[in-house]
């Protein structure tokens, strides 16, 4: 698992190492075209555009989009034209236009954007269109070719043709055929012509698709009023089945941090029948220390950001489980067998822990970073795109589950608590020392609170309140899966998970957690003991 | 202790007597103190002092309840914040009803709110609470009508123990969330406030404030004998049984889910009642007094000043309060490792409580041997065996 996330961490790593550096003989060139903007007068920008796009560097692109947001600038004093990016109440900053060194702060007073009319404004779009449907890199192109598509722009479609008769990239030459396709549609090109259109519009499977070929239903007749309505509705049940998996795929996420903010009450609340009220607490606890964790990466190994997370997984469960043997040596082993003293007891440490975090680190929420092999999003399929972190959350879900499993089912520890939380006595005459079953076993269940703690860092606040937020969620989940059992858990958890983000699009999230909170108390009225009960006389 | 009913009612033991005196001669006392005397005097209690020991008497009330379900028939509610609550919304309903055109937008029918969210008429659920008489019948109907229907699932399908606690926690939860809904009409996050007037006696007034204080005074003497009276009865007894062995009583004949029914009802209309006498005394009620800490708090106060005994859980809630008052004045910072402290410093060395560990020394004894069966032992409910 471990050496998973590093492999697929470190090919993220190469592949974002960032544009490729123009070659030198290109920066010379590039150096005179950008000092043609320096003149001030529309003809010489034109021209300007036209040298610069003509060097085809990577840097001309930057270049010129930085022109068409304005972000172009003249330093007066110098002549020399840079690219700024506001900063603070000063001025900008500011980088050489034409190598990207960096060109120091300027004052707002000391720089003027270069101009640009409507003659500039066509140019500067078709030299972009050039720039990037020919550009070298795949994406840029699959870029180009996208905007296109939604601009639909009549002007483009020459260069277009151009582009699709050198491609060689089978899905940047599809993505291109689309975009022209839909400038065809677009258009006035003849009917025929228009419905081959459309299938290739159709392909595509996308909002912006939809729309396409609905305002294309909308004015035409006859045959090709026809074809386009038969586009729109594969397209809408395509995109209507698309927002089915996209609901299941929230769900399922929902569901993961649900289970692992309750895994590890499964285990107290339900292997061992301890009601611990302060587990959220030790949940905000692991998020604290993967904080601690990132400030001395932070300080001390800046370039192994990435990693610190792998740190802060074994540091979390241990803090964790250090605190909850301390809570089941210090209060919970005098109350066994009392639940509801147990539950009260447990409510008062984390008050206390809540409040010695909040002294400690402060009340508002701390910033916990996310490495950046887990930002960004996948494109499972047009129109689809999975977040990168959920998807990981997932996993590490599914993870910590199996790896649990495996601890109760397959080991000698595992065998040892089942036998205690069965039969105490039984256990004792056999040789099994309970009293050290007990805090291990709340150490684990403690444990794996810290490293969901780790997990949920990475996706929602790190505050005091953290835990507050889940420990009711948490505890419905282990409820309405029945009691000690750690696949009841796991149905539990997703069955909440996907029948809320089912209800949200009807209801609201509010209320649909309402109405989740109310389905599960009736839930357990009709079923007490859960989903997947306990059967036999040890339940009683 | 189950003679004719005068002799219930009257004859208390001793600590119960006790208390009584007490909350009487506090409530004849405090607002003479406070009406009479000048207000440079020695002796003078100042207004804001009786609203806020009007504050605990009320909470004091809502500790009643509390015990009268944990204590005698050991139902551990954590969603009894949430009856306290509607029975305090139902009485902010009608005092912003009383406010009439006096609002910010002056508008006479609606209140500031739902001007302010560009509603245009009153919802069905506010007509009728311009009424006294009919808000203090939903002060009892809401957090009552919410209880028997929770209890009247719950006990029927025989959810006991930490099951119950954490669903009745999840009522409360789902409370939280709806009145925070600005859609739902109660005023949303800023709950309900301004109120100027209740029954035509303005609220700054020192006259209200202590008459409000003597109401409530009286709510709590009267809220106390009926729970003794409850407790003493032959009902009592089969509450007593059904909380040291439910199964036992059940096998007897007894219907236990229609005794637990018939408390946790009662205790629910109790703890609206306190909630109403509660609002107009601190002048607002938001959906803050939904969030599940609260009614787990309220849960500590009885434990603190004694399971099983009522007037330790007054004891207790006026305690409590009374300390959050001061250190959240004096050192808010430690007030929530205080109240955590107290939390598992009582569960493990004081599980009688304050009133129990002053009976253990002697100063507290009974006018007559004490009774086996009132003294709360240990909840000794089975651990929930596993096989995983």
């Amino acid at each position: 698992m471990r050496f998973l996330i590093c492999l697929i961490a470190a090919v993220f790593l190469t592949t974002a190492a960032g544009p490729v550096r123009p070659a030198s003989a290109q920066e010379g060139d590039l150096q005179s075209a950008v000092s043609g903007f320096a003149a001030g007068d529309y003809d010489a920008t034109v021209e300007a555009i036209k040298a610069v796009s003509a060097t085809k560097s990577e840097r001309a692109l930057v270049i010129l989009q930085a022109l068409q947001t304005g972000n172009l600038q003249i330093v007066t004093d110098s002549s020399a034209v840079v690219i700024t990016t506001p900063a603070g109440d000063e001025g900008f900053k500011a980088t050489d236009a034409a190598t990207g060194a960096d060109a120091g702060t300027v004052a707002t007073d000391a720089i003027e954007e270069v101009r640009i009319n409507n003659r500039v404004r066509r140019e500067l779009a078709s030299a972009i269109g050039t720039l990037t449907l020919f550009s070298k890199s795949d994406s840029l192109r699959m870029q180009a070719a996208d905007s296109v598509f939604t601009s639909r722009d009549p002007e483009m479609a020459e260069l277009l043709g151009e582009a699709i008769a050198g491609e060689k990239d089978a899905d940047v030459k599809r993505a291109m055929l689309q975009a022209q396709a839909a400038i065809t549609l677009a258009g006035d090109a003849s009917d025929e012509d228009k419905i081959k259109a459309i299938e290739l519009v159709t392909e595509r499977g996308n909002q912006d698709a939809l729309t396409l070929l609905t305002t294309v239903a909308g004015t035409s007749e006859g045959e090709l009023k026809a074809a386009a309505a038969k586009g729109v509705a594969s397209l809408q049940a395509r995109l209507d089945m698309l927002g089915w998996v996209q609901n299941v795929w929230y769900g399922v996420s929902l569901g993961s941090v649900l289970l692992l903010a309750a895994i590890g009450l499964a285990i107290t609340f339900g292997v061992m029948g301890v009601i611990n009220m302060a587990h959220g607490e030790l949940v905000m606890l692991g998020a604290y220390t993967t904080f601690m964790v990132q400030q001395v990466f932070r300080a001390s190994f800046p370039e192994a950001f990435d990693y610190s997370l792998f740190v802060a997984l074994p540091a979390a469960f241990l803090v964790a489980a250090a605190v909850g043997i301390a809570i089941e040596r210090g209060v919970i082993r005098f109350l066994y067998g009392r639940p509801l003293e147990t539950l009260l007891a447990t409510w008062g440490i984390s008050l206390i822990l809540q409040q010695a975090i909040r002294t400690i680190f402060g009340p508002s929420n701390v910033e916990v970073g996310a490495p950046s092999w887990m930002s960004g999003t996948v494109e499972i399929t047009a129109g689809l795109p999975f977040t990168l972190g959920r998807i990981w959350i997932v996993v590490f879900a599914m993870a910590v589950f199996a790896v649990l499993t495996v601890v109760i089912k397959k080991t000698s520890f595992g065998l040892q608590m089942r036998a205690v939380t069965q039969n105490r006595r039984m256990a004792n005459s056999v040789g099994i020392r309970s009293n050290w079953v007990d805090a291990m076993t709340f150490g684990l269940g403690s444990g794996v609170a810290g490293i969901a703690g780790v997990a949920l860092s990475q996706i929602s606040n790190v505050s005091p309140n953290l835990g507050q937020s889940f420990i009711i969620d948490s505890f419905l989940v282990v409820v309405f899966g029945g009691v000690g059992n750690l696949w009841g858990t796991l149905v539990g958890a997703l069955t909440l998970g996907v029948a809320n983000k089912f209800l949200e699009p009807m209801a609201g999230a509010v209320l649909a957690k309402i109405f989740i909170l109310i389905a599960v108390i009736l839930f357990i009225q009709r079923k007490p003991r859960g989903l997947f009960a306990q059967r036999g006389r040890a339940v009683e | 202790m189950t003679g004719p009913i005068t002799s219930r009612l009257l004859l208390l033991d001793k600590p119960s007597r006790i208390f009584l005196m007490v909350v009487l001669a506090a409530t004849v006392a405090v607002p003479l103190l406070n009406l009479l005397t000048p207000a440079d005097s020695f002796i003078h209690v100042p207004t804001y002092v009786v609203s806020l020991l009007g504050k605990y008497l009320s909470f004091a009330i809502l500790a009643l309840s509390v015990d009268l379900i944990w204590g005698f028939c050991g139902i551990l509610s954590l969603g009894h914040g949430a009856f306290f609550a509607l029975g305090g919304y139902a009485m902010g309903m009608y005092l912003m009803r009383q406010i009439g055109d006096r609002g910010v937008y002056a508008n006479p029918l609606l209140p500031d709110f739902m001007v302010f969210l560009n509603w245009k008429e009153l919802p069905w659920y506010w007509h009728g609470f311009d009424s006294f008489p009919f808000a203090m019948l939903m002060v009892i109907l809401a957090p009552g009508i919410l209880g028997f229907v929770f209890g009247w699932f719950a006990f029927r399908s025989r959810v006991t123990g930490v099951y119950l606690s954490i669903i009745s926690q999840a009522m409360t939860f789902a409370l939280l969330l709806a009145f925070f809904r600005n859609d739902m009409g109660f005023g949303g996050n800023n709950g309900l406030t301004d109120f100027k007037d209740i029954l035509g006696f303005n609220l700054q007034a020192d006259g209200t404030r202590a008459a409000l204080f003597v109401a409530t005074g009286i709510a709590l003497m009267l809220a106390f004998v009926a729970c003794r009276f409850i407790v003493t009865s032959k009902l009592g007894r089969v509450l007593v049984g059904v909380r040291d062995a439910e199964s036992r009583v059940r096998f007897l004949g007894y219907r236990v889910e229609h005794y637990k029914l018939f408390v946790f009802t009662i205790s629910a209309v109790m703890a609206g009642i306190a909630g109403a006498l509660y609002v107009p005394q601190v002048g607002i009620i938001n959906p803050s007094e939904f969030s599940p800490a609260n009614s787990i708090e309220i849960v500590i106060w009885v434990a603190l000043g004694g399971r099983g005994t009522l007037y330790g859980a007054a004891l207790g809630a006026v305690l409590v309060n009374f300390a959050k008052t001061f250190f959240t004045g004096a050192i808010p910072d430690v007030w929530l490792f205080a109240l955590g402290a107290l939390f598992v410093l009582t569960t493990l060395f004081l599980p009688k409580g304050v009133v129990g560990g002053l009976s253990k020394l002697g100063l507290l004894k009974r006018s007559k041997p004490p009774e086996k069966s009132l003294e709360p032992p240990p909840l000794a409910e089975p651990k929930v065996e596993a096989q995983p």
